[in-house]
C-alpha cells in the first residue's frame, strides 16, 4: 500500500471506531454546549469584542481536550502492529487529517450553538466561517503533534496545556484579528493577508509534523 | 590560553562596552536623552538569546540524527543559559519601556511574543521534568525543541512587524540604525552584541562541561 491508501485506511478506521462507541464524540460536544452555557449565564450580554474573544477561548478549550486524546486509544501493542505495517507519515496525517474532521464538526455546533444563546453580530458570515475553518484546521494540526509529544510523556493533562498554548498564541492571534474583520464586515481584501499567514503558518506545521514525527514513535 | 582566547576577547569586549557605553557620547533625542545608552544592553541580551536558542536547536538536530546524548546535554544546556538571557533583556526592556513609554509593561506585539516564547521554553524545561528515562527524554524534547523554534521566529521576530508595534524595525516603524543611532554609537553596540553573545556561549559552555562531568560520574556509580 503506499502512503495515501495507508492514510485513508487509517482515517475510516479512526471514523468507524469513534462510531462505534461514539463516547468521545458526545462527550465532547456536550462539554462545548455546556461551557457555551456558563459563559451565557456568566455573560448575559456581550459586545462584539468580548463575544469574538470567548467564542475562540471556548474554541480553544474545547480543542485542546477533544485532541489530547488522540494518542491514548492506540495502546502499546497497537502502535507495535502499526510499526510494522506502516510508514509513521500515514500513522500523523491520518490523525492530523480525523482531528481536522472532529474539530470541523465541533466548531460547527459550537458556531451554531454560540449563535443561538448570544445574539450573532457578524456582518461577514461567509468570511466567519471560513476564519472559523481555517481555525479548526489550525488547531488540529498544530495541537496532534503536541498530543503526540505529550501521550509519549505519560499523557498528564497539564503538560499538553503547557506545552499547546505558547505554541497555539500565534495563531489565534491571526485568527482574532481574520474574525474580527469578519465581525466588522470589514472589505474582504483587509483579510487575504491573514489567510495567507494562517495558511502558510499550517503548511509550516504539518511540515514539521511530518519531519518529526518518525523519531517520536520509535521507541 | 591558545584555546582561551576567545573567552578573553569576549570579557574585554564587555568591559569595552560597559565602559564606554556609559561614558560614550550619545546623540541628544527626543524622549530617549540618555536611556538611548540602554540599546548597548537590551538588544544585545536578545542577540545573545537568539543565538544560544539557535545552537540548541542545531544540536537537537544532531541528536536526532545521530543520538549521542552529549548533544542533548548541550541542547538543553544551550535552553538554559538562553532563558537567563531572555529574562535579563525582558527586565532591562521593562525598565526601559518604563521610561520612554510610560508603563513597565506596554501592550506591545514584540513585548507579548517575547515573553510568550519564554513560557514555550519554560514549558520544554517542565516537559524534560515529566520524563524519567533518559534516552526518550533526550528524543522527545529534541523533537519539541524543534518545533518550538520556528514558532519562537515567528513570534519574536515576524508577527511584530505585521501589526503596530512600538518597538523601533516594526509595524512600519523605522530600525534603530537608520534612525536614532549615529557612528559614534555604531562600534560600542557592535562590540557589546559581540562581547555578550560570546559570553553567553561560555557560559553555556561551563554548563554543558559541568553536565558531561555529572553525566559520567552517574554511568560509573
Amino acid at each position: 500500500m503506499n502512503t495515501l491508501q495507508q492514510v485513508k485506511t487509517l482515517v475510516y478506521k479512526d471514523i468507524v471506531l469513534e462510531w462505534r462507541s461514539k463516547y468521545a464524540i458526545n462527550g465532547i460536544l456536550l462539554y462545548v454546549v455546556s461551557t457555551v452555557f456558563v459563559c451565557y449565564q456568566a455573560f448575559q450580554s456581550v459586545d462584539t469584542l468580548v463575544w469574538n474573544a470567548l467564542f475562540w477561548i471556548i474554541m480553544l478549550f474545547a480543542s485542546v481536550n477533544a485532541i489530547s486524546r488522540s494518542f491514548v486509544q492506540e495502546s502499546q501493542n497497537r502502535q507495535l502492529y502499526y510499526y510494522t505495517l506502516i510508514s509513521p507519515h500515514a500513522v500523523i496525517l491520518s490523525k492530523i487529517i480525523y482531528n481536522t474532521l472532529i474539530m470541523v464538526l465541533l466548531s460547527v455546533i459550537a458556531y451554531l450553538a454560540y449563535s443561538v444563546t448570544f445574539n450573532n453580530p457578524v456582518g461577514d458570515p461567509v468570511l466567519y466561517a471560513t476564519a472559523v475553518l481555517l481555525g479548526s484546521m489550525s488547531f488540529a494540526s498544530v495541537f496532534t503533534m503536541v498530543s503526540g509529544i505529550s501521550a509519549k510523556a505519560g499523557n498528564n493533562s497539564t503538560l499538553m496545556a503547557i506545552l499547546s498554548f505558547p505554541v497555539i498564541i500565534p495563531l489565534l492571534i491571526v485568527l482574532i484579528s481574520l474574525s474580527q474583520n469578519a465581525l466588522a464586515g470589514a472589505p474582504r481584501v483587509d483579510s487575504t493577508n491573514d489567510i495567507v499567514v494562517l495558511l502558510a503558518i499550517n503548511v509550516i506545521t504539518v511540515t514539521i509534523s511530518l519531519l518529526l514525527f518518525p523519531y517520536l514513535w520509535r521507541d | 590560553m591558545k584555546k582561551s582566547w576567545w573567552k578573553i576577547l569576549g570579557l574585554v569586549m564587555v568591559a569595552i562596552s560597559i565602559i564606554a557605553g556609559f561614558l560614550g557620547p550619545v546623540p541628544a533625542l527626543f524622549l530617549l536623552h540618555e536611556t538611548i545608552r540602554n540599546v548597548y544592553f537590551h538588544v544585545p541580551m536578545w542577540s545573545t538569546m537568539f543565538v544560544l536558542y539557535l545552537i540548541s536547536v542545531i544540536y537537537s538536530v544532531r541528536y536526532l540524527s545521530k543520538g549521542r546524548i552529549q548533544d542533548d546535554l548541550m541542547a538543553v544546556e544551550a535552553v538554559n543559559t538562553g532563558i537567563v538571557f531572555c529574562i535579563i533583556g525582558l527586565l532591562t526592556g521593562m525598565q526601559w519601556a518604563n521610561i520612554t513609554w510610560g508603563d513597565f509593561w506596554p501592550n506591545d506585539p514584540k513585548t507579548n511574543g517575547s515573553a510568550i516564547a519564554t513560557l514555550m521554553y519554560l514549558a520544554y524545561v517542565v516537559l524534560r521534568n515529566a520524563l524519567e528515562e533518559e534516552q526518550k527524554r533526550a528524543k522527545i524534547s529534541a523533537v519539541y525543541n524543534i518545533f518550538a523554534f520556528p514558532i519562537m521566529i515567528v513570534l519574536m521576530y515576524i508577527m511584530p512587524k505585521m501589526t503596530d508595534s512600538l518597538h523601533p524595525g516594526s509595524g512600519g516603524n523605522g530600525t534603530f540604525g537608520d534612525l536614532d543611532m549615529d557612528n559614534q554609537m555604531r562600534p560600542v553596540f557592535y562590540t557589546a552584541t559581540i562581547g555578550w553573545i560570546l559570553l553567553g556561549f561560555w557560559i553555556c559552555s561551563l554548563r554543558y562541561r559541568v553536565r558531561l562531568l555529572e553525566n559520567k560520574r552517574n554511568i560509573i556509580e
